[in-house]
């Protein structure tokens, strides 16, 4: 129940650009933004990560770290193209769909095959993200027999039976619903409107009542035919497997695909800045968040960003904006920067929520705490630490589990990392220099952002 | 929020929060007394590290002469619970992987009364290190509601030997995280570091179990943070407001009424006497350690004798008896209208045993029927209401069953389309109605065991749902043991035991629902 345990500090439940979906889908830790923070440890580990390469009979590709402690195989890949694919008229299509994959497949209907997965000891999820469908299985080694053999059927031949899809839709529909009021659910569709005007990323994930209603089970049959194809396609496994078997199931879930994907062509965007939005409701506290430029991860100055990303408010209890806006004045509980980044569009986005009656304080402190790390940069200590943070907190962070294992291996392969990566990250922190960080925090932040405010009108809001 | 994605994987982050399993039983002994142990059992030697008190708090302690023994004693119990082996044979029938003989448990005893359990997994670099006080909202004094929670923030103040923010800075230079919760009946904190940096995030935890420095600076600024942390957590969110109000009319008498973020009204006069008078909640007597991950429980042990075992017994604490439920006999019913809703919910709530307080079973087959009834596509209820009537868009049921004392059970639905809020409500009547009348199939019940032991085993890959398994269960007065064998436990639950439950405590002549609505403008 909500207030059974109560944490220091959690992440903000803030309106993020893709909203309610976009959050739950952010379970995989790796594919959320704690990607940023990654390496191993200096330490010689016990349990050294030794990541194959597994490559099958056709050609099928996937990162592999094998782990006999535990009788469990975690499975985790990507099909490139969601839900910046839906048309234009039927938004929420991807999603849709990614609800449908246990509902029948092959000579299977729906009941049967949840009887016999769950049977199987498996568990397999979808989710639609902006740029990409995430799979998620887990199973009982002992029963992976069963357990690859349905999957393969989910993946090759869902039935999208009008069924389950018509249930499935109408679940959906009444979250849209249940939103319509809610001013943090119309602030975050407000929010991906200002700041992507037309392009896909403004649409809502999980569609409208209108776009649902326009779609049927062909389209969806249509979408999965063309993004589930090997070409698109990323896979990371850990656990109770080794390479040779491995290598057999890719075969046996991807090698039958098609080989090539039929995306429509999402352009890169830049994000509309230097506008005020406010989504005016009495509320006992004001949401905030101010969007300024990002950068991508495969951009030289990336690691430069994270740091300055990291000092300004990625770091969870030590940066300056949870030092100045909670430790030292309690204005909020939670404050935090991130450097969200997507395939076609990269933000620094900061987040809050304070007391109503002095949200214009907060907003105005929160700006002047980005000046000066503007105006000065930050201090060679705070870059050391930011530094041992970032270098430290890659293993604890994303080496955890299985899941965060095979999520951070996937990570890698979409972000086009070398196998090596984890062991060379540790150098490409430490070589920033303190100029560069600086240079980073002029261009970053010296650029008048965006800002949404969900609650009462602020003091001296002219709009 | 609709919970939409009914085909998602279980919540395993969300093991610590709501599915921690408990039981009685003994194997160390359950230690339910929180006193210091009698002086004359402890070894004779060099005397502990005295830490300075400071601020008044040397009234409220008492100081004793804590030794260290001069050789490691031999742990006075190691647990050698084969978890996952365990759990794996009741699941299936196929042989056990050897591997899986690898997860054990020890627990031992500290000198000064502290409990220590370790649970090696040696996969990656990584301890989750995790400190537990017997502590939580339903034990704080009346008109003091927050003071537990507020009190957990407090502890990331200053001691007299580091400043604050010096162990945020600590552990971020390590490339850690830590955090803390507070829940009914205990308060956690929580590391999680390089097996290199255990010994100071022990030695950070230990000082500040006792030497904490409470000015009134620092106890209006943080007051403040935690009024914020209500607004968002309730005030901001009219589901929640409801729920908060159904569970303290859910409670008449019993302390888990008032909410653990504590009332507006109550947190706003919270103050520097408070935290103090609360801080004696904290010592090691009271106190449980759990250790998981990259480090052996030897290792453990020399490293917590050097730094926890060094601080001296806290008060004695008096037993944790709290007023107790009456019966009930009326239907309770609260109703919340808000602009906000689109959607309406109901959420009916029941007084139940809980792990503890339960008849052998009964805690386990609330847990079955919980899932039975709403655990995931298969449930009845989904299967019901969601699948063959087409009247709700979800239906949930939970089971909080690790407390210390009595637990409840609760069950939501929203409807969808044209199907009103009433119709949802009562075909969830009619199914637990079924149930308590037909029982439930023999099938149903070995597809639901399996599903929840499996949701068990797949947890082992989280270290902190291991450890969170372990700390619940003993900050509520269970053991090790009670963690180890509760997959046999599940496993032993008969049909009829699902149905006497849902029987004897579901009847909605005596329940407590909340309603949250839309307002017609």
């Amino acid at each position: 129940m909500m207030t059974n345990q109560l944490r220091r500090a959690i992440p903000q439940a803030l309106p993020s650009p893709f909203g309610q979906g976009w959050r739950l889908a952010c379970w995989l830790p790796v594919l959320c933004l704690a990607i940023f923070f990654l390496t191993l440890p200096a330490r010689t580990a016990r349990a050294a990560l030794n990541i194959q390469e597994v490559k099958s009979e056709k050609g099928i590709t996937a990162w592999l770290v094998e782990d006999h402690t535990l009788p469990i195989v975690t499975l985790q890949f990507v099909f490139d193209g969601g839900t910046s694919q839906d048309p234009a008229d039927k938004e929420g299509l991807v999603n849709l769909m990614t609800g449908l994959f246990d509902e029948g497949a092959g000579d299977h209907d729906g009941d049967t095959f949840q009887v016999r997965l769950d049977d199987a000891g498996a568990e397999m999820s979808f989710h639609a993200r902006p740029d990409g469908i995430y799979v998620s299985v887990r199973m009982l080694s002992q029963r992976q027999d069963a357990a690859f053999d349905l999957i393969r059927l989910a993946l090759n031949r869902p039935r999208f039976d009008q069924e389950p899809f018509d249930r499935i839709r109408a679940q959906l529909l009444s979250g849209i619903i249940a939103n319509e009021r809610e001013p943090h659910a119309i602030g975050r569709d407000a929010w991906r409107r200002r700041l992507y005007g037309t392009h896909p990323y403004s649409r809502p994930p999980e569609g409208t009542k209108e776009s649902l209603a326009r779609i049927t089970p062909a389209d969806l049959s249509a979408f999965h035919k063309a993004a589930f194809a090997r070409e698109g396609l990323h896979v990371a496994v850990v656990g109770d497997i080794d390479a040779k078997a491995l290598s057999a199931r890719l075969d046996q879930l991807f090698g039958d695909l098609p080989q090539k994907q039929a995306l429509a062509p999402v352009p890169d965007v830049t994000p509309k800045l230097g506008q005020w939005t406010l989504v005016a409701y009495a509320l006992p506290q004001t949401s905030l968040q101010l969007a300024f430029p990002g950068i991508g991860r495969s951009d030289p100055e990336f690691y430069a960003a994270q740091l300055i990303n990291d000092i300004l408010g990625g770091s969870p209890f030590t940066s300056r904006l949870f030092q100045e806006v909670r430790e030292k004045r309690g204005l909020a509980y939670g404050v935090s920067s991130s450097l969200e980044g997507h395939q076609h569009s990269n933000t620094l986005v900061v987040t809050t929520s304070t007391r109503a009656d002095r949200a214009a304080e907060t907003l105005d402190l929160i700006r002047q705490v980005i000046k000066e790390l503007v105006d000065t940069g930050p201090t060679a200590a705070e870059l050391d630490a930011s530094k041992k943070y970032l270098i430290g907190a890659y293993a604890i962070r994303n080496l955890g589990s299985s899941r965060a294992i095979s999520a951070t291996l996937l990570r890698l392969q979409l972000d086009k990392r070398g196998i090596d990566y984890i062991q060379h990250r540790p150098a490409l922190i430490e070589q920033v220099t303190l100029e560069e960080v600086r240079a980073a925090a002029k261009k970053l932040l010296s650029v008048e952002p965006a800002i949404m405010g969900v609650g009462p009108r602020l003091a001296g809001d002219s709009e | 929020m609709i919970p939409t994605q009914k085909n998602a994987a279980p919540p395993f982050a969300d093991l610590l929060k709501t599915d921690i399993r408990a039981g009685p039983g003994s194997i160390v002994k359950a230690r339910l007394d929180r006193r210091c142990p009698p002086i004359h059992l402890l070894p004779v030697g060099a005397t502990g590290t005295q830490h300075l008190q400071i601020e008044g708090q040397l009234t409220s302690l008492r100081t004793l002469s804590i030794a260290r023994s001069p050789q490691p004693k031999p742990p006075s119990a190691w647990l050698r619970g084969a978890l996952f082996a365990t759990a794996l044979a009741f699941l299936t029938t196929a042989p056990t992987p050897a591997a899986a003989n690898d997860i054990k448990a020890a627990n031992f005893l500290l000198d000064n009364g502290m409990e220590v359990v370790v649970i090696p997994d040696h996969r990656a670099p990584i301890v989750t290190h995790m400190v537990w006080y017997k502590v939580g909202s339903a034990d704080e004094p009346p008109g003091k509601s927050g003071i537990a929670h507020f009190f957990e923030h407090l502890m990331f103040k200053g001691t007299a030997n580091h400043g604050a923010g010096e162990l945020d800075r600590a552990v971020a230079e390590v490339g850690g995280s830590l955090n803390a919760f507070t829940s009914y009946d205990y308060t956690a904190f929580y590391e999680r570091v390089a097996p290199s940096a255990v010994e100071q995030m022990m030695s950070f935890e230990a000082d500040r179990m006792r030497n904490l420095t409470l000015t009134d600076d620092v106890i209006n600024t943080e007051r403040d943070v935690v009024r914020e942390e209500r607004r968002l957590r309730v005030d901001n969110n009219p589901e929640a407001l409801l729920d908060e109000e159904v569970v303290t009319t859910l409670w008449q008498s019993q302390p888990y009424r008032i909410p653990v973020i504590g009332w507006m009204h109550e947190i706003e006069k919270l103050d520097r006497n408070d935290a103090v008078a609360f801080y004696d909640n904290y010592g090691p007597n009271n106190a449980v350690l759990v250790v998981a991950g990259d480090i052996e429980p030897e290792a453990v042990k020399a490293l917590a004798e050097k730094t926890y075992g060094k601080v001296p017994c806290g008060p004695d604490l008096p037993p944790r008896e709290r007023p107790s439920e009456p019966v009930q006999n009326t239907r309770r019913t609260l109703t919340l209208s808000d602009g906000r809703v689109s959607v309406p919910i109901f959420s009916r709530y029941w007084v139940v045993p809980s792990y503890r307080t339960a008849e052998p079973g009964e805690a386990e087959a609330l847990d079955l029927l919980a899932r039975i009834l709403a655990g995931g596509n298969r449930s009845r209820l989904y299967q019901e209401l969601v699948v063959k009537q087409g009247i709700a868009a979800a239906a949930d049921a939970d089971f909080e069953g690790t407390m210390l004392d009595a637990g409840k059970f609760s069950i939501r639905g929203w409807p969808r389309g044209d199907a009103e809020l009433a119709d949802v409500e009562a075909a969830v009547d009619a199914e637990i109605a079924r149930i308590a009348r037909n029982g439930i199939t023999s099938d149903e019940l070995e597809k639901t065991k399996n599903r929840y032991i499996r949701s068990f085993l797949f947890a082992h890959d989280e270290q902190d749902s291991v450890a969170g398994m372990y700390g619940a269960t003993l900050a509520t007065g269970g053991n090790g043991k009670d963690v180890e064998e509760w997959p046999d436990r599940i496993r032993k639950v008969t049909a009829d035991q699902v149905k006497a439950v849902a029987a004897r405590y579901l009847v909605s002549d005596h329940s407590t629902t909340g309603y949250l609505l839309p307002k017609e403008n």
